[in-house]
């Protein structure tokens, strides 16, 4: 278990402010934030390469603020791989035990092992500058895991990956997660990374933690603006919360009333995700709290899904598959009707 | 065909004038002197003494500033700190300084009398008419190269790179001799190149500090002041070809040496 407590930086136009978190053993943990937003510094931190300012971390329930990085034995991997330049595959990934001063026989054993783990055995005699961009993410993960860290930290791992790249590695890296059983701590700007890899996110603003949670609870439930916009939330409306029926919670935004099951009064932002909401030409039946009538009044073609503003009082953004907006005969202007869920609008 | 622009065409003549202007005369000396002569010289134990003066002190003097430059040259190239631009000055300032001047500053400080002349006398070792004045005043004019060239090799490696390898059980002297050095070392050899030729080349701190024993440029110009350029050029040429030779073998070396800067 890695704790951290009240952690402090500022290095250069970075800075972290004031974190608490603790991130369990064997999790999959992502931070997730915009450029600029101190998450390299923060992974940094826990890796030791720098001191807080304050604050203090532990590892297992030790106090490791004041280790080095060499002794604390958590593996690293960058996001452009800082895989050694002037050394082959075969070293670079043998570099942690030469460092421990393994008998040769052995680490020539465990390279091997390492590199057949991750489909690399060919490439061991070829230096990193002919290798393809995820052939150097597979070497630089072999590096790490090699000396078999208890945590993992990964920078960005996939942002300099094609998409084939990326899917293939995302599927590898829940292969290591779950073969090494690993802390995976990784950084990202990518929800949809964050989507298929994390146990838990740390949405991070301007050095400090916005929201933790479970990704669903983050991707449904975004505490304030800066996560709602961060992790994609297109409908954001503003409106003044009462106690409604059903011991739910209405809404009124000047134009329409919409019903929630978040309990929340006063003036209060409500964030409905487009996935959440359907939509029918003809009114159906439905156990839906929120229905409205409205038009279609913009139409984007995203490729697979199509994406619709529509007008029911406030503009609402909500997405279809191609094939159900054929089957629908849409055009601007049509009038439609839409439905979501009281539990789907989340308030904060 | 490719068509070249006006710009491009004046530019091109405008700038091919420096090139000629530093190639012809060196061309025209290496021409100048005819095979007897050059073989005499080359028999003449005070030339051949002179030169071997030059390089062997220029060789010591490149040495010493590795030795100090290489470290100082990664600390600048890993922090920032205050008073940073004031070492940075320091290190440039031989390059504005005249020669003479430079002599002249040194041989305050390290004459018999001077305040580090005075206490290494007493150990025996002796900076005016001697080897280690001549090693001293070229030190002085020519450490910078090193210093810088190994600054902007170091500059190049990513200190990712070096704090990956600190994940991994390295320490930060470790990682400094098994990743930073070895991927600066072409720029740190550039650098000792430049500043062994710059070394050699060095004749206005030296004869303040040394004038004997003799160095090669002292010899020619001796060779000039009493007997004329008849008797000066062929040293000249000898002295001339020895630094072209090495400057060419480092360069082809060089050439088939792996950069690793961008990776």
């Amino acid at each position: 278990m890695i704790k951290i407590e009240n952690l402090s930086k500022v290095w250069k136009e970075f800075k972290i402010s004031n974190i608490n978190l603790e991130i369990i053993d064997n999790e999959y943990f992502i931070f997730l934030g915009p450029s600029g937003s101190g998450k390299t510094i923060l992974l940094e931190l826990i890796a030791g390469i720098w001191f807080p300012d304050s604050g203090k971390i532990y590892m297992d329930n030790k106090d490791v603020t004041k280790l080095s990085t060499e002794n604390r034995g958590i593996g690293f991997v960058y996001q452009n791989y800082m895989l050694f330049p002037h050394k082959t595959v075969f070293e670079n990934i043998a570099f942690g035990l030469n460092m421990r001063k393994i008998e040769k026989n052995e680490i020539q054993r465990q390279v091997e092992d390492i590199m057949n783990l991750f489909g690399i055995s060919h490439l061991a005699n070829r230096l990193p500058r002919n290798l393809s961009g995820g052939e150097q993410q597979r070497t630089a993960l072999a590096r790490a895991l090699i000396i078999r860290p208890p945590v993992l930290l990964m920078d960005e791992p996939l942002s300099a990956l094609d998409r084939n790249t990326r899917e293939d590695l995302i599927q590898e890296f829940k292969h290591i997660h779950k073969k090494f059983d690993i802390t995976i701590i990784h950084v990202t700007h990518n929800f949809d990374e964050a989507l298929q890899l994390a146990d838990r996110v740390a949405i991070m603003k301007k050095g400090s933690v916005s929201q933790v949670g479970d990704i669903d609870e983050v991707f449904r439930h975004p505490k304030d603006e800066f996560v709602a916009d961060f992790v994609g939330t297109e409908n954001i409306i503003k409106g003044f919360a009462s106690d409604g029926n059903d011991s739910l919670t209405s809404i009124n935004t000047g134009n329409i009333i919409i019903e929630s099951t978040d309990k929340k009064t006063g003036d209060v932002h409500a964030t409905i995700r487009p996935e959440d909401i359907t939509l029918s030409t003809d009114r159906v039946p439905t156990s839906a709290r929120n229905v409205f009538k409205g038009y279609i009044r913009e139409i984007y073609d995203l490729g697979t899904i199509i994406k619709l503003t529509v007008d029911v009082g406030e503009p609402l953004v909500l997405i279809l598959t191609r094939q159900s907006f054929l089957d629908l005969e849409l055009n601007i202007g049509k009038q439609i009707y839409i439905y979501f869920k009281a539990t789907a609008v989340n308030l904060f | 065909m490719r068509k070249f622009d006006y710009t491009t065409v004046f530019f091109a003549i405008m700038g091919s004038f420096l090139v000629l202007f530093i190639f012809i005369p060196i061309i025209n000396l290496m021409t100048s002197s005819d095979s007897n002569t050059l073989i005499s010289n080359l028999e003449d134990s005070q030339v051949i003494s002179s030169i071997f003066v030059s390089v062997y002190s220029a060789l010591f003097a490149t040495i010493i500033a590795l030795l100090f430059g290489v470290p100082l040259a990664y600390i600048l190239a890993r922090h920032d700190f205050k008073g940073k631009g004031f070492i940075e000055a320091i290190i440039d300032v031989p390059i504005v300084i005249p020669h003479t001047v430079v002599g002249i500053a040194l041989l305050l400080i390290f004459t018999s009398t001077g305040i580090i002349g005075a206490p290494l006398s007493k150990i025996g070792l002796t900076f005016t008419d001697a080897i280690p004045g001549i090693v001293i005043a070229m030190l002085f004019v020519s450490s910078s190269f090193v210093v810088n060239s190994a600054r902007e090799g170091f500059e190049n490696i990513d200190p990712r790179m070096e704090k990956v390898a600190r994940t991994l059980g390295a320490g930060t002297l470790r990682t400094f001799y098994v990743i930073s050095l070895p991927l600066a070392l072409r720029s740190i050899v550039v650098g000792s190149v430049m500043c062994w030729a710059r070394a050699i080349s060095e004749f206005g701190a030296v004869i303040i500090l040394a004038y004997y024993p003799l160095v090669a440029p002292t010899l020619i110009y001796q060779k000039f002041v009493n007997y004329g350029v008849d008797s000066a050029t062929p040293v000249a040429v000898i002295l001339i070809s020895l630094c072209l030779a090495i400057f060419i073998l480092v360069r082809v070396l060089m050439r088939g040496w792996r950069t690793y800067d961008k990776n």
